[in-house]
Protein backbone atom coordinates (compact mmCIF):
# COMPACT_ATOMS: atom_id res chain seq x y z
CA UNK A 1 0.00 0.00 0.00
CA UNK A 2 1.53 3.33 -0.98
CA UNK A 3 1.33 6.70 0.77
CA UNK A 4 -1.74 7.99 -1.05
CA UNK A 5 -3.66 4.75 -0.60
CA UNK A 6 -2.96 4.79 3.15
CA UNK A 7 -4.01 8.41 3.43
CA UNK A 8 -7.26 7.87 1.55
CA UNK A 9 -8.16 4.84 3.66
CA UNK A 10 -7.24 6.46 6.93
CA UNK A 11 -9.03 9.75 6.28
CA UNK A 12 -12.12 7.89 5.13
CA UNK A 13 -12.17 5.92 8.40
CA UNK A 14 -11.32 8.92 10.58
CA UNK A 15 -14.12 11.02 9.13
CA UNK A 16 -16.79 8.33 9.36
CA UNK A 17 -19.30 9.27 12.08
CA UNK A 18 -19.00 7.56 15.46
CA UNK A 19 -21.64 5.21 16.83
CA UNK A 20 -24.16 6.64 19.34
CA UNK A 21 -21.82 5.31 22.05
CA UNK A 22 -18.95 7.33 20.53
CA UNK A 23 -17.11 4.27 19.25
CA UNK A 24 -15.78 3.69 15.75
CA UNK A 25 -18.31 2.13 13.37
CA UNK A 26 -17.97 -1.64 13.01
CA UNK A 27 -18.34 -1.30 9.21
CA UNK A 28 -16.58 0.98 6.75
CA UNK A 29 -18.62 2.97 4.23
CA UNK A 30 -18.26 0.19 1.65
CA UNK A 31 -19.64 -2.37 4.13
CA UNK A 32 -16.29 -4.01 4.87
CA UNK A 33 -15.47 -4.89 8.46
CA UNK A 34 -13.66 -1.93 9.99
CA UNK A 35 -11.48 -4.35 11.96
CA UNK A 36 -10.26 -5.80 8.67
CA UNK A 37 -9.83 -2.35 7.12
CA UNK A 38 -7.76 -1.14 10.07
CA UNK A 39 -5.67 -4.34 10.20
CA UNK A 40 -4.71 -3.90 6.55
CA UNK A 41 -2.60 -0.83 7.22
CA UNK A 42 -2.24 -0.28 10.99
CA UNK A 43 -0.12 -2.44 13.27
CA UNK A 44 -1.60 -3.60 16.58
CA UNK A 45 0.53 -3.41 19.72
CA UNK A 46 0.52 -5.33 23.00
CA UNK A 47 -2.36 -3.20 24.37
CA UNK A 48 -4.41 -2.01 21.40
CA UNK A 49 -5.72 -3.66 18.25
CA UNK A 50 -5.40 -1.94 14.87
CA UNK A 51 -9.08 -1.02 15.18
CA UNK A 52 -8.57 0.59 18.60
CA UNK A 53 -5.58 2.59 17.40
CA UNK A 54 -7.48 3.93 14.42
CA UNK A 55 -10.45 4.64 16.68
CA UNK A 56 -8.36 7.12 18.71
CA UNK A 57 -8.05 9.30 15.58
CA UNK A 58 -11.69 8.77 14.64
CA UNK A 59 -12.84 9.97 18.05
CA UNK A 60 -10.41 12.90 18.12
CA UNK A 61 -11.64 14.11 14.73
CA UNK A 62 -15.29 14.14 15.74
CA UNK A 63 -14.69 15.62 19.19
CA UNK A 64 -12.66 18.43 17.62
CA UNK A 65 -15.02 19.41 14.79
CA UNK A 66 -18.17 19.10 16.90
CA UNK A 67 -16.62 21.24 19.64
CA UNK A 68 -15.79 23.85 17.04
CA UNK A 69 -19.39 24.10 15.77
CA UNK A 70 -20.68 23.97 19.33
CA UNK A 71 -18.61 27.04 20.11
CA UNK A 72 -19.60 28.91 16.95
CA UNK A 73 -23.37 28.31 17.00
CA UNK A 74 -24.68 28.49 20.61
CA UNK A 75 -27.82 30.25 19.37
CA UNK A 76 -28.79 27.49 16.96
CA UNK A 77 -28.04 24.95 19.68
CA UNK A 78 -30.42 26.71 22.08
CA UNK A 79 -33.17 26.83 19.46
CA UNK A 80 -33.13 23.15 18.49
CA UNK A 81 -31.67 21.62 21.67
CA UNK A 82 -28.30 19.99 22.32
CA UNK A 83 -29.13 16.45 21.11
CA UNK A 84 -30.66 17.57 17.86
CA UNK A 85 -27.85 20.08 17.36
CA UNK A 86 -25.25 17.33 17.75
CA UNK A 87 -27.05 15.15 15.21
CA UNK A 88 -27.45 18.07 12.82
CA UNK A 89 -23.73 18.92 13.05
CA UNK A 90 -22.76 15.31 12.31
CA UNK A 91 -25.02 15.23 9.25
CA UNK A 92 -23.71 18.62 8.09
CA UNK A 93 -20.07 17.56 8.47
CA UNK A 94 -20.67 14.33 6.56
CA UNK A 95 -22.08 16.37 3.65
CA UNK A 96 -19.77 19.37 4.05
CA UNK A 97 -16.45 18.31 5.57
CA UNK A 98 -13.90 21.05 6.11
CA UNK A 99 -12.32 22.42 2.96
CA UNK A 100 -10.31 25.07 4.72
CA UNK A 101 -7.02 25.04 6.59
CA UNK A 102 -8.75 26.72 9.52
CA UNK A 103 -11.61 25.55 11.74
CA UNK A 104 -12.82 29.15 11.67
CA UNK A 105 -14.49 28.37 8.33
CA UNK A 106 -16.13 25.11 9.40
CA UNK A 107 -19.62 26.61 9.59
CA UNK A 108 -19.37 28.64 6.39
CA UNK A 109 -21.78 26.37 4.50
CA UNK A 110 -24.18 25.67 7.36
CA UNK A 111 -26.89 28.15 6.31
CA UNK A 112 -27.01 26.95 2.71
CA UNK A 113 -26.92 23.32 3.86
CA UNK A 114 -29.83 23.93 6.24
CA UNK A 115 -31.84 25.53 3.45
CA UNK A 116 -31.63 22.27 1.56
CA UNK A 117 -32.14 20.17 4.73
CA UNK A 118 -34.87 22.05 6.62
CA UNK A 119 -35.99 18.84 8.33
CA UNK A 120 -33.22 19.40 10.89
CA UNK A 121 -34.65 22.71 12.06
CA UNK A 122 -38.41 22.17 11.82
CA UNK A 123 -40.75 23.46 13.16
CA UNK A 124 -38.62 26.55 13.86
CA UNK A 125 -36.86 26.72 10.50
CA UNK A 126 -37.16 30.48 9.93
CA UNK A 127 -36.00 31.27 13.45
CA UNK A 128 -33.09 28.82 13.19
CA UNK A 129 -32.00 30.16 9.81
CA UNK A 130 -32.07 33.72 11.13
CA UNK A 131 -29.89 32.64 14.04
CA UNK A 132 -27.37 30.83 11.85
CA UNK A 133 -27.12 33.85 9.56
CA UNK A 134 -26.53 36.09 12.57
CA UNK A 135 -23.95 33.79 14.13
CA UNK A 136 -22.02 33.53 10.88
CA UNK A 137 -22.21 37.32 10.37
CA UNK A 138 -20.73 37.70 13.84
CA UNK A 139 -17.77 35.50 12.90
CA UNK A 140 -17.19 37.52 9.72
CA UNK A 141 -17.50 40.81 11.58
CA UNK A 142 -15.09 39.70 14.29
CA UNK A 143 -12.07 39.18 12.06
CA UNK A 144 -13.03 40.94 8.84
CA UNK A 145 -10.72 43.53 7.30
CA UNK A 146 -10.84 47.16 8.41
CA UNK A 147 -9.77 49.91 6.00
CA UNK A 148 -8.64 53.37 7.08
CA UNK A 149 -11.64 55.34 8.32
CA UNK A 150 -12.92 58.11 6.08
CA UNK A 151 -12.24 61.52 7.59
CA UNK A 152 -13.75 64.92 6.78
CA UNK A 153 -10.41 65.85 5.27
CA UNK A 154 -10.65 63.19 2.60
CA UNK A 155 -11.14 64.66 -0.85
CA UNK A 156 -14.08 62.33 -1.41
CA UNK A 157 -16.40 64.45 0.71
CA UNK A 158 -16.07 67.37 -1.68
CA UNK A 159 -17.08 65.38 -4.78
CA UNK A 160 -20.50 66.31 -6.20
CA UNK A 161 -21.97 62.79 -6.03
CA UNK A 162 -19.46 60.58 -4.20
CA UNK A 163 -19.44 56.83 -3.66
CA UNK A 164 -18.89 55.90 -0.04
CA UNK A 165 -17.25 52.63 0.90
CA UNK A 166 -18.30 50.65 3.95
CA UNK A 167 -15.87 48.84 6.20
CA UNK A 168 -15.41 45.29 4.88
CA UNK A 169 -16.12 43.85 8.34
CA UNK A 170 -19.59 45.42 8.42
CA UNK A 171 -22.35 42.83 7.94
CA UNK A 172 -25.85 43.86 6.84
CA UNK A 173 -28.51 41.24 7.48
CA UNK A 174 -32.27 41.19 7.27
CA UNK A 175 -34.01 39.03 9.85
CA UNK A 176 -37.55 37.92 10.63
CA UNK A 177 -37.10 37.24 14.32
CA UNK A 178 -35.28 39.25 17.03
CA UNK A 179 -32.45 36.74 17.20
CA UNK A 180 -29.99 39.51 18.07
CA UNK A 181 -31.64 39.98 21.46
CA UNK A 182 -32.10 36.24 21.81
CA UNK A 183 -28.42 35.51 21.19
CA UNK A 184 -27.32 38.13 23.71
CA UNK A 185 -29.71 36.64 26.30
CA UNK A 186 -28.54 33.08 25.58
CA UNK A 187 -24.92 34.11 26.07
CA UNK A 188 -25.83 35.83 29.32
CA UNK A 189 -27.60 32.70 30.53
CA UNK A 190 -24.55 30.61 29.67
CA UNK A 191 -22.14 32.93 31.45
CA UNK A 192 -24.37 32.91 34.51
CA UNK A 193 -24.68 29.12 34.39
CA UNK A 194 -21.85 28.86 36.89
CA UNK A 195 -24.03 30.51 39.49
CA UNK A 196 -27.21 28.59 38.70
CA UNK A 197 -27.36 24.93 37.82
CA UNK A 198 -27.03 23.90 34.17
CA UNK A 199 -30.59 22.62 34.23
CA UNK A 200 -31.89 26.01 35.39
CA UNK A 201 -29.84 27.76 32.73
CA UNK A 202 -31.11 25.41 30.00
CA UNK A 203 -34.73 25.88 31.11
CA UNK A 204 -34.27 29.63 30.99
CA UNK A 205 -32.90 29.40 27.46
CA UNK A 206 -35.78 27.22 26.33
CA UNK A 207 -38.29 29.70 27.74
CA UNK A 208 -36.60 32.51 25.86
CA UNK A 209 -36.56 30.52 22.61
CA UNK A 210 -40.24 29.62 22.95
CA UNK A 211 -41.14 33.25 23.56
CA UNK A 212 -39.31 34.43 20.45
CA UNK A 213 -40.61 31.54 18.32
CA UNK A 214 -44.20 32.52 19.21
CA UNK A 215 -43.71 36.05 17.89
CA UNK A 216 -45.13 36.99 14.52
CA UNK A 217 -42.26 37.34 12.02
CA UNK A 218 -41.46 40.93 11.14
CA UNK A 219 -38.59 42.47 9.23
CA UNK A 220 -35.58 43.45 11.35
CA UNK A 221 -32.73 45.29 9.68
CA UNK A 222 -29.48 44.65 11.46
CA UNK A 223 -25.89 45.78 11.17
CA UNK A 224 -23.26 43.57 12.79
CA UNK A 225 -20.31 45.84 13.45
CA UNK A 226 -17.24 46.35 15.61
CA UNK A 227 -16.30 48.92 18.19
CA UNK A 228 -12.85 48.64 19.74
CA UNK A 229 -12.56 45.11 18.30
CA UNK A 230 -15.73 43.88 20.02
CA UNK A 231 -18.74 42.87 17.90
CA UNK A 232 -22.08 44.63 18.38
CA UNK A 233 -25.53 44.45 16.82
CA UNK A 234 -27.35 47.62 15.75
CA UNK A 235 -30.88 47.67 14.39
CA UNK A 236 -31.70 50.20 11.67
CA UNK A 237 -34.77 51.67 10.05
CA UNK A 238 -35.51 50.02 6.69
CA UNK A 239 -34.52 53.21 4.83
CA UNK A 240 -31.16 53.33 6.56
CA UNK A 241 -30.55 49.66 5.85
CA UNK A 242 -31.43 50.05 2.14
CA UNK A 243 -29.18 53.10 1.98
CA UNK A 244 -26.20 51.18 3.39
CA UNK A 245 -26.90 48.20 1.12
CA UNK A 246 -26.88 50.53 -1.86
CA UNK A 247 -23.57 52.08 -0.81
CA UNK A 248 -22.10 48.62 -0.38
CA UNK A 249 -23.20 47.77 -3.90
CA UNK A 250 -21.25 50.78 -5.15
CA UNK A 251 -24.14 53.17 -5.77
CA UNK A 252 -23.48 56.89 -5.59
CA UNK A 253 -24.80 58.96 -2.71
CA UNK A 254 -27.73 60.32 -4.70
CA UNK A 255 -28.69 56.89 -6.08
CA UNK A 256 -28.52 55.41 -2.59
CA UNK A 257 -30.82 58.14 -1.25
CA UNK A 258 -33.32 57.51 -4.05
CA UNK A 259 -33.29 53.77 -3.37
CA UNK A 260 -33.59 54.23 0.39
CA UNK A 261 -36.65 56.45 0.25
CA UNK A 262 -38.45 55.20 -2.86
CA UNK A 263 -41.06 53.33 -0.80
CA UNK A 264 -40.90 55.60 2.21
CA UNK A 265 -43.45 58.16 3.32
CA UNK A 266 -40.78 60.50 4.68
CA UNK A 267 -41.34 64.00 3.37
CA UNK A 268 -38.72 65.22 0.92
CA UNK A 269 -37.94 68.25 3.06
CA UNK A 270 -36.74 65.93 5.84
CA UNK A 271 -34.42 63.82 3.72
CA UNK A 272 -31.32 65.97 4.05
CA UNK A 273 -31.57 66.05 7.84
CA UNK A 274 -32.10 62.29 8.07
CA UNK A 275 -29.17 61.47 5.82
CA UNK A 276 -26.93 63.95 7.64
CA UNK A 277 -27.89 62.35 10.92
CA UNK A 278 -27.04 58.88 9.56
CA UNK A 279 -23.66 60.09 8.40
CA UNK A 280 -22.88 61.67 11.75
CA UNK A 281 -23.78 58.51 13.67
CA UNK A 282 -22.15 56.06 11.32
CA UNK A 283 -19.01 58.17 10.92
CA UNK A 284 -18.62 58.15 14.70
CA UNK A 285 -18.83 54.36 14.57
CA UNK A 286 -16.18 54.30 11.82
CA UNK A 287 -18.41 52.54 9.30
CA UNK A 288 -17.16 54.51 6.30
CA UNK A 289 -13.74 53.86 4.93
CA UNK A 290 -11.59 55.35 2.25
CA UNK A 291 -12.25 53.68 -1.09
CA UNK A 292 -9.58 51.14 -2.05
CA UNK A 293 -8.51 53.34 -4.98
CA UNK A 294 -7.95 56.26 -2.60
CA UNK A 295 -5.83 54.07 -0.31
CA UNK A 296 -3.76 52.87 -3.24
CA UNK A 297 -3.28 56.46 -4.43
CA UNK A 298 -2.18 57.44 -0.96
CA UNK A 299 0.27 54.51 -0.78
CA UNK A 300 1.67 55.33 -4.23
CA UNK A 301 2.14 58.99 -3.35
CA UNK A 302 3.89 58.12 -0.08
CA UNK A 303 6.13 55.71 -1.96
CA UNK A 304 7.05 58.48 -4.35
CA UNK A 305 8.25 60.71 -1.52
CA UNK A 306 12.04 60.84 -1.16
CA UNK B 1 24.24 25.09 19.27
CA UNK B 2 22.17 28.02 20.45
CA UNK B 3 22.12 29.63 17.03
CA UNK B 4 22.09 27.85 13.71
CA UNK B 5 20.90 28.26 10.15
CA UNK B 6 17.61 26.58 11.02
CA UNK B 7 16.55 29.16 13.59
CA UNK B 8 17.87 32.16 11.74
CA UNK B 9 21.07 32.26 13.86
CA UNK B 10 19.09 33.52 16.82
CA UNK B 11 19.67 32.83 20.49
CA UNK B 12 16.21 32.70 22.04
CA UNK B 13 15.67 31.43 25.58
CA UNK B 14 12.56 29.91 27.11
CA UNK B 15 9.24 31.11 25.72
CA UNK B 16 5.56 30.27 25.98
CA UNK B 17 2.67 30.02 23.56
CA UNK B 18 0.58 33.17 23.14
CA UNK B 19 -2.95 32.20 24.17
CA UNK B 20 -6.19 34.19 24.35
CA UNK B 21 -6.78 33.86 28.14
CA UNK B 22 -3.42 35.59 28.71
CA UNK B 23 -3.87 38.52 26.31
CA UNK B 24 -5.13 40.91 28.96
CA UNK B 25 -2.39 40.06 31.45
CA UNK B 26 0.40 40.36 28.90
CA UNK B 27 -0.81 43.66 27.50
CA UNK B 28 -1.41 45.26 30.87
CA UNK B 29 1.38 43.78 33.00
CA UNK B 30 4.01 43.52 30.27
CA UNK B 31 5.78 40.54 31.87
CA UNK B 32 9.35 39.77 30.88
CA UNK B 33 9.17 36.85 28.46
CA UNK B 34 11.99 35.80 26.19
CA UNK B 35 9.63 35.15 23.27
CA UNK B 36 6.16 34.02 22.31
CA UNK B 37 5.16 31.33 19.90
CA UNK B 38 1.96 32.01 17.97
CA UNK B 39 -0.22 29.55 16.09
CA UNK B 40 0.03 31.00 12.59
CA UNK B 41 -3.50 30.00 11.57
CA UNK B 42 -5.03 32.08 14.38
CA UNK B 43 -3.64 35.22 12.76
CA UNK B 44 -4.05 34.38 9.06
CA UNK B 45 -7.14 36.56 9.01
CA UNK B 46 -8.03 39.94 7.55
CA UNK B 47 -8.47 42.03 10.71
CA UNK B 48 -10.05 42.35 14.13
CA UNK B 49 -8.89 41.78 17.66
CA UNK B 50 -6.43 38.91 17.09
CA UNK B 51 -4.33 40.99 14.69
CA UNK B 52 -4.63 44.07 16.92
CA UNK B 53 -3.31 42.10 19.89
CA UNK B 54 -0.56 40.61 17.76
CA UNK B 55 0.56 44.09 16.69
CA UNK B 56 0.80 45.16 20.32
CA UNK B 57 2.70 42.01 21.23
CA UNK B 58 5.11 42.58 18.35
CA UNK B 59 5.89 46.08 19.65
CA UNK B 60 7.43 44.53 22.74
CA UNK B 61 8.20 40.86 22.21
CA UNK B 62 9.89 38.46 19.81
CA UNK B 63 7.45 36.13 18.11
CA UNK B 64 8.00 32.82 16.33
CA UNK B 65 5.33 31.30 14.12
CA UNK B 66 4.18 27.73 14.58
CA UNK B 67 1.71 26.21 12.12
CA UNK B 68 -0.76 23.36 12.41
CA UNK B 69 -2.09 23.02 8.89
CA UNK B 70 0.73 22.98 6.34
CA UNK B 71 0.53 19.20 6.24
CA UNK B 72 3.87 18.62 4.55
CA UNK B 73 3.02 14.93 4.22
CA UNK B 74 -0.41 15.36 2.60
CA UNK B 75 -0.67 14.19 -1.00
CA UNK B 76 -1.92 17.38 -2.63
CA UNK B 77 0.37 20.25 -3.66
CA UNK B 78 0.71 23.15 -1.25
CA UNK B 79 -2.22 25.55 -1.50
CA UNK B 80 -0.89 28.81 -2.99
CA UNK B 81 -3.54 30.97 -1.31
CA UNK B 82 -2.63 29.46 2.04
CA UNK B 83 1.04 30.18 1.38
CA UNK B 84 0.35 33.78 0.38
CA UNK B 85 -1.55 34.38 3.62
CA UNK B 86 1.22 32.74 5.58
CA UNK B 87 3.85 34.84 3.88
CA UNK B 88 1.92 38.02 4.67
CA UNK B 89 1.96 36.99 8.33
CA UNK B 90 5.66 36.13 8.16
CA UNK B 91 6.34 39.67 6.94
CA UNK B 92 4.23 41.09 9.74
CA UNK B 93 5.82 39.09 12.56
CA UNK B 94 9.36 38.93 11.13
CA UNK B 95 9.57 35.45 12.59
CA UNK B 96 13.20 34.32 12.33
CA UNK B 97 12.12 30.77 11.55
CA UNK B 98 8.85 28.97 11.02
CA UNK B 99 7.73 25.60 12.27
CA UNK B 100 5.02 23.11 11.37
CA UNK B 101 4.50 19.41 11.84
CA UNK B 102 5.93 16.35 10.16
CA UNK B 103 2.54 14.88 9.44
CA UNK B 104 -0.37 14.88 7.05
CA UNK B 105 -3.99 15.86 7.64
CA UNK B 106 -5.80 16.47 4.38
CA UNK B 107 -6.56 14.63 1.17
CA UNK B 108 -7.83 16.29 -2.02
CA UNK B 109 -8.64 19.49 -0.14
CA UNK B 110 -10.63 17.84 2.65
CA UNK B 111 -9.15 18.69 6.05
CA UNK B 112 -9.13 16.56 9.20
CA UNK B 113 -7.69 19.34 11.39
CA UNK B 114 -5.58 16.67 13.03
CA UNK B 115 -1.87 15.87 12.91
CA UNK B 116 -1.99 12.41 11.35
CA UNK B 117 1.11 10.22 11.48
CA UNK B 118 3.26 9.44 8.46
CA UNK B 119 4.12 5.95 7.31
CA UNK B 120 7.91 5.85 7.68
CA UNK B 121 8.80 4.98 4.10
CA UNK B 122 11.36 6.39 1.70
CA UNK B 123 8.54 7.34 -0.67
CA UNK B 124 6.85 9.40 2.07
CA UNK B 125 10.15 10.98 3.07
CA UNK B 126 10.90 12.06 -0.52
CA UNK B 127 7.42 13.49 -1.01
CA UNK B 128 7.48 15.36 2.30
CA UNK B 129 10.97 16.77 1.83
CA UNK B 130 10.06 18.07 -1.61
CA UNK B 131 7.07 19.90 -0.18
CA UNK B 132 9.10 21.41 2.65
CA UNK B 133 11.61 22.76 0.12
CA UNK B 134 8.82 24.34 -1.93
CA UNK B 135 7.31 26.02 1.12
CA UNK B 136 10.70 27.29 2.29
CA UNK B 137 11.50 28.65 -1.18
CA UNK B 138 8.21 30.52 -1.24
CA UNK B 139 8.39 31.88 2.31
CA UNK B 140 12.10 32.64 2.17
CA UNK B 141 12.76 31.81 5.83
CA UNK B 142 14.20 28.77 7.61
CA UNK B 143 11.73 25.98 8.34
CA UNK B 144 11.85 23.41 11.12
CA UNK B 145 9.53 20.40 11.27
CA UNK B 146 8.13 19.00 14.49
CA UNK B 147 7.82 15.33 15.36
CA UNK B 148 4.19 14.61 16.31
CA UNK B 149 2.69 12.38 18.98
CA UNK B 150 1.17 9.30 17.44
CA UNK B 151 -1.18 6.52 18.38
CA UNK B 152 -0.81 4.29 15.32
CA UNK B 153 2.03 2.66 13.37
CA UNK B 154 1.86 1.41 9.81
CA UNK B 155 2.74 -2.02 8.42
CA UNK B 156 4.53 -0.39 5.48
CA UNK B 157 7.02 1.56 7.62
CA UNK B 158 10.60 0.87 6.59
CA UNK B 159 12.42 2.66 9.41
CA UNK B 160 12.02 4.11 12.91
CA UNK B 161 10.40 7.49 13.41
CA UNK B 162 13.70 9.19 14.20
CA UNK B 163 15.27 7.68 11.09
CA UNK B 164 12.35 8.99 9.08
CA UNK B 165 12.69 12.44 10.64
CA UNK B 166 16.39 12.43 9.81
CA UNK B 167 15.73 11.27 6.24
CA UNK B 168 13.21 14.08 5.72
CA UNK B 169 15.20 16.94 7.26
CA UNK B 170 18.40 15.96 5.50
CA UNK B 171 16.64 15.63 2.14
CA UNK B 172 14.86 18.93 2.65
CA UNK B 173 17.88 20.53 4.34
CA UNK B 174 15.62 21.97 7.02
CA UNK B 175 15.59 22.16 10.80
CA UNK B 176 13.93 20.14 13.54
CA UNK B 177 11.51 21.32 16.17
CA UNK B 178 12.19 18.57 18.66
CA UNK B 179 9.12 17.98 20.82
CA UNK B 180 10.38 15.91 23.74
CA UNK B 181 6.88 15.44 25.13
CA UNK B 182 5.78 14.00 21.79
CA UNK B 183 8.77 11.67 21.84
CA UNK B 184 7.80 10.52 25.31
CA UNK B 185 4.12 10.04 24.36
CA UNK B 186 4.98 8.08 21.22
CA UNK B 187 7.60 6.01 23.05
CA UNK B 188 4.96 4.84 25.51
CA UNK B 189 2.40 4.23 22.78
CA UNK B 190 4.82 2.31 20.56
CA UNK B 191 7.19 0.71 23.07
CA UNK B 192 10.52 2.29 22.16
CA UNK B 193 13.21 3.90 24.27
CA UNK B 194 12.79 7.70 24.06
CA UNK B 195 16.54 8.16 24.63
CA UNK B 196 17.20 6.26 21.40
CA UNK B 197 15.06 8.83 19.61
CA UNK B 198 16.84 11.86 21.09
CA UNK B 199 20.22 10.26 20.46
CA UNK B 200 19.21 9.40 16.91
CA UNK B 201 18.28 12.79 15.50
CA UNK B 202 20.88 15.07 13.89
CA UNK B 203 21.54 17.44 16.79
CA UNK B 204 22.99 20.14 14.55
CA UNK B 205 19.60 20.56 12.88
CA UNK B 206 17.57 21.19 16.05
CA UNK B 207 16.24 24.74 15.80
CA UNK B 208 13.84 24.64 18.74
CA UNK B 209 12.52 22.34 21.48
CA UNK B 210 8.92 21.90 22.65
CA UNK B 211 7.93 20.75 26.11
CA UNK B 212 4.35 20.04 27.26
CA UNK B 213 2.11 17.95 29.46
CA UNK B 214 -0.11 15.06 28.42
CA UNK B 215 -2.89 12.78 29.67
CA UNK B 216 -2.44 9.15 30.59
CA UNK B 217 -5.17 6.64 29.83
CA UNK B 218 -5.32 2.94 30.62
CA UNK B 219 -3.85 1.73 27.34
CA UNK B 220 -2.27 4.78 25.77
CA UNK B 221 -1.10 8.35 26.37
CA UNK B 222 -2.76 11.30 24.68
CA UNK B 223 -0.93 14.51 23.84
CA UNK B 224 -3.35 16.98 25.42
CA UNK B 225 -1.16 19.96 26.45
CA UNK B 226 -3.29 20.44 29.53
CA UNK B 227 -0.95 19.51 32.37
CA UNK B 228 2.45 20.49 33.72
CA UNK B 229 5.48 18.73 32.28
CA UNK B 230 6.16 15.40 34.01
CA UNK B 231 9.59 14.38 35.29
CA UNK B 232 10.40 11.79 32.60
CA UNK B 233 9.81 14.48 29.97
CA UNK B 234 12.10 16.91 31.84
CA UNK B 235 14.67 14.14 31.92
CA UNK B 236 14.35 13.75 28.17
CA UNK B 237 14.64 17.51 27.79
CA UNK B 238 17.86 17.47 29.82
CA UNK B 239 19.26 14.79 27.55
CA UNK B 240 18.27 16.76 24.44
CA UNK B 241 19.92 19.93 25.77
CA UNK B 242 23.03 17.93 26.60
CA UNK B 243 23.27 16.79 22.98
CA UNK B 244 21.97 19.87 21.21
CA UNK B 245 23.13 22.67 23.46
CA UNK B 246 21.06 25.55 24.79
CA UNK B 247 18.21 25.89 22.32
CA UNK B 248 15.07 28.02 22.02
CA UNK B 249 12.55 26.19 24.20
CA UNK B 250 8.81 26.57 24.28
CA UNK B 251 6.16 25.27 26.69
CA UNK B 252 2.84 24.39 25.06
CA UNK B 253 -0.29 24.64 27.23
CA UNK B 254 -3.46 24.65 25.15
CA UNK B 255 -6.28 23.31 27.28
CA UNK B 256 -7.40 24.00 30.86
CA UNK B 257 -5.01 26.92 30.62
CA UNK B 258 -4.00 28.21 34.07
CA UNK B 259 -2.84 31.75 34.90
CA UNK B 260 -0.08 33.38 32.92
CA UNK B 261 2.25 33.15 35.93
CA UNK B 262 1.66 29.43 36.33
CA UNK B 263 2.35 28.72 32.67
CA UNK B 264 5.41 30.97 32.60
CA UNK B 265 6.84 29.49 35.80
CA UNK B 266 6.38 26.00 34.42
CA UNK B 267 8.24 27.00 31.26
CA UNK B 268 11.08 28.60 33.19
CA UNK B 269 11.79 25.29 34.91
CA UNK B 270 13.55 24.47 31.65
CA UNK B 271 16.41 26.74 32.75
CA UNK B 272 17.30 24.22 35.48
CA UNK B 273 18.40 21.84 32.78
CA UNK B 274 20.53 24.31 30.86
CA UNK B 275 23.98 24.32 32.56
CA UNK B 276 24.84 28.00 32.02
CA UNK B 277 21.34 29.11 33.12
CA UNK B 278 21.36 26.84 36.18
CA UNK B 279 24.68 28.35 37.34
CA UNK B 280 23.35 31.88 36.79
CA UNK B 281 20.24 31.20 38.86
Amino acid sequence: MNLIEIQHRMLDAVMQPLTPGEQMQPRARDGKSMREVAAEFIKPNDRLSSFERLEIYNRQYWFRVLASLDEDFPGLRAIIGQRRFDALCKAYLVDCPSQSFTLRNLGSRLESWLRSHPEWIQPRASLALDMVRLEWAEIDAFDGAAEPVLTPGDALASEPDPQFSLQPYLQLIKLRYPVDDLLVAIRKDSSEAGMASNAVSERRKQTRVRKVARQKPQAIYLVVHRVEYSVYFKRLEPEAFTFLKALREGKTLSDAVVLAFQRSDVHESNLLGIVQNWFENWSTLGWFCRPKSANQESISSSERQP
Amino acid sequence: MPANAFNGFTDFGVGIGLRVPHYQHILSEKPVVSWFEIISENYMIDGGRPLHVLERILERYRVVQHGVSMYFGSPEPVNREHLKKLKALVRRTKTPWLTDHLCWGSVDGTYSHDLLPMPYTFEAARHTAQKIRKVRDFLEIPIAVENVSSYAEFHVSEMTEWEFLTEVVESADCGILLDVNNIYVSSRNHNFDPDDYVDGVPAERVAQIHIAGHSKFEKYILDTHDHPVIDPVWKLYARAVELVGRTATLLEWDDNIPSFAEVHNEALKANRFIPEMAVAS
